[in-house]
């Protein structure tokens, strides 16, 4: 995001990288890669394991949704990057707002379930 | 009476009923393209042995884009921190040797020393229209599009003017004009910075079947539009006429750009720097994103085989 630059972020040693577009895209997919693999090794570990809950919190259950929501979002705009595809305007922005909108909320609901120490399951 | 049906319809048929119930047709569409329709870009070449610098082509331009032009209002808002540039072209609307948000295509004068003789050349320069466009992919406010026919555009009701279009296009195409635009109704001291604008191939003539300005009011007919299979050949053809080079086919991964040399494009001499960009050789932008794209396909896969495996291990151990 050019904000990174305008408000001194990526001029903070280190966080050069924020300023370098083409950087940040490789790890905004690196990343991703690594989120996807982790949900669904989570997910199937829980299926398969014998581990018993009584039932997922209100706030798991809403980080859950967050992280789904930003997983369809980003991946709609990873096919969107790929050469030959076509979205419409509304398509693109609608993309793009809701999964910036997703992120600002999954940091939100996150700061709130550690500064309350809610966890994930009952 | 029999039907057949082909795959391609069968695919666009496919992808057009799970979309109807799943997301919105803008998906279906985009999707339904990864399966190589018809659909096929168009691509000017720009034979510049036949430039004579005469700048119809920028008059033309001029004309034909004066209504899309940046209407700033002034004072600027003040803008915070101090460091955020104010980039005004509105009283410099008649520049017209560099790109500006008031000037989307220029002449570009170039020379070449044959054998100690001095060629000289005029090259009409824009936006190159590339075939992935890293203007359009990365900008992170969603405000520029590529459409089917290959053109990219940034739709000025929607641009911050946070200029990321402009660092990464390899030839800094975008210009942007301050004091316009969308930012002035939300955050204008603390977010964005005007609007980005570039050539968007007369994208209104093109919709209703008309030829973009530039060519149409070229009087040498340095400028051909078409489908981009039959003007890579005919580039190549004219190149070939002429024992010349052609620039733009693989640029950036391929751009609907091509121009058309009789000398070598890296021996040609022009000034460059802020609206004059220059004419290297420039790699695949977005191809490394692409080939993480085609990991991401793995990953799922690749947390299932862990959990899988965790689970066969477990068995074992209880057997």
């Amino acid at each position: 995001m050019p904000i990174f630059k305008r408000y001194y972020i990526a001029d903070i040693p280190g966080l050069g990288w924020l300023g370098k577009f083409y950087v940040t895209h490789a790890m905004h997919y690196i990343f991703a890669i690594i989120l996807i693999a982790f949900c669904v090794y989570l997910v199937l570990d829980f299926a398969l394991s014998k581990k018993k809950i009584s039932g997922i919190t209100v706030s798991g259950f809403v980080k859950a949704c967050i992280i789904l929501g930003l997983m369809v979002s980003g991946a709609l705009m990873v096919i969107k990057n790929l050469p030959g595809v076509y979205f419409s305007y509304t398509m693109i922005y609608v993309m793009n707002l809701s999964h910036l909108g997703l992120c600002m909320a999954l940091l939100a609901v996150s700061f709130y379930t550690l500064v309350t120490k809610r966890g994930w399951v009952k | 009476m029999t039907s057949k049906i082909s795959r391609r319809v069968f695919l666009k048929g496919s992808f057009t009923a799970a979309g109807s119930v799943v997301v919105s047709s803008s998906v279906v569409e985009a999707v339904s393209s990864l399966a190589k329709e018809e659909i096929e870009s168009l691509v000017t070449i720009i034979d510049i042995s036949k430039c004579i610098g005469c700048g119809e082509c920028v008059i033309a331009c001029r004309e034909s884009n004066a209504v899309k032009y940046p209407q700033p209002e002034k004072p600027f808002p003040k803008m915070f921190p101090e460091r955020v540039p104010i980039q005004d072209w509105s009283d410099k609307k008649d520049v017209t040797n560099r790109l500006t948000p008031y000037n989307w295509l220029f002449i570009q004068p170039a020379f070449v020393m044959v054998n100690g003789e001095k060629q000289e050349f005029t090259i009409p320069r824009r936006c190159m229209h590339c075939e992935n466009p890293p203007c359009v992919k990365l900008c992170p406010w969603g405000a520029a599009k590529q459409e089917p026919n290959g053109l990219s555009r940034i739709d000025a009701d929607l641009c911050m003017g946070g200029s990321k279009c402009k660092k990464v296009c390899p030839w800094d195409v975008p210009q942007r004009q301050t004091g316009v635009g969308l930012y002035l109704d939300i955050l204008p001291a603390l977010a964005g910075n005007g609007v980005m604008y570039k050539c968007d191939r007369c994208y209104q003539k093109l919709a209703k079947g008309q030829t973009p300005a530039c060519i149409e009011n070229c009087p040498e007919d340095v400028q051909i539009i078409g489908p981009r299979s039959k003007m890579i050949e005919h580039a190549h053809l004219l190149a070939g006429q002429i024992n010349g080079y052609v620039y733009g086919e693989t640029e950036n991964g391929g751009t609907n750009t091509i121009y058309v040399s009789p000398v070598p494009f890296d021996q040609l001499i022009f000034e460059t720097g802020k609206g004059k960009p220059p004419m290297k050789r420039v790699d695949d932008m977005m191809a490394d994103g692409n080939n993480l794209a085609r990991a991401m396909l793995i990953a799922p896969i690749a947390g299932a085989v862990a959990a899988f495996s965790k689970f066969y291990k477990r068995i074992k151990e209880d057997d």
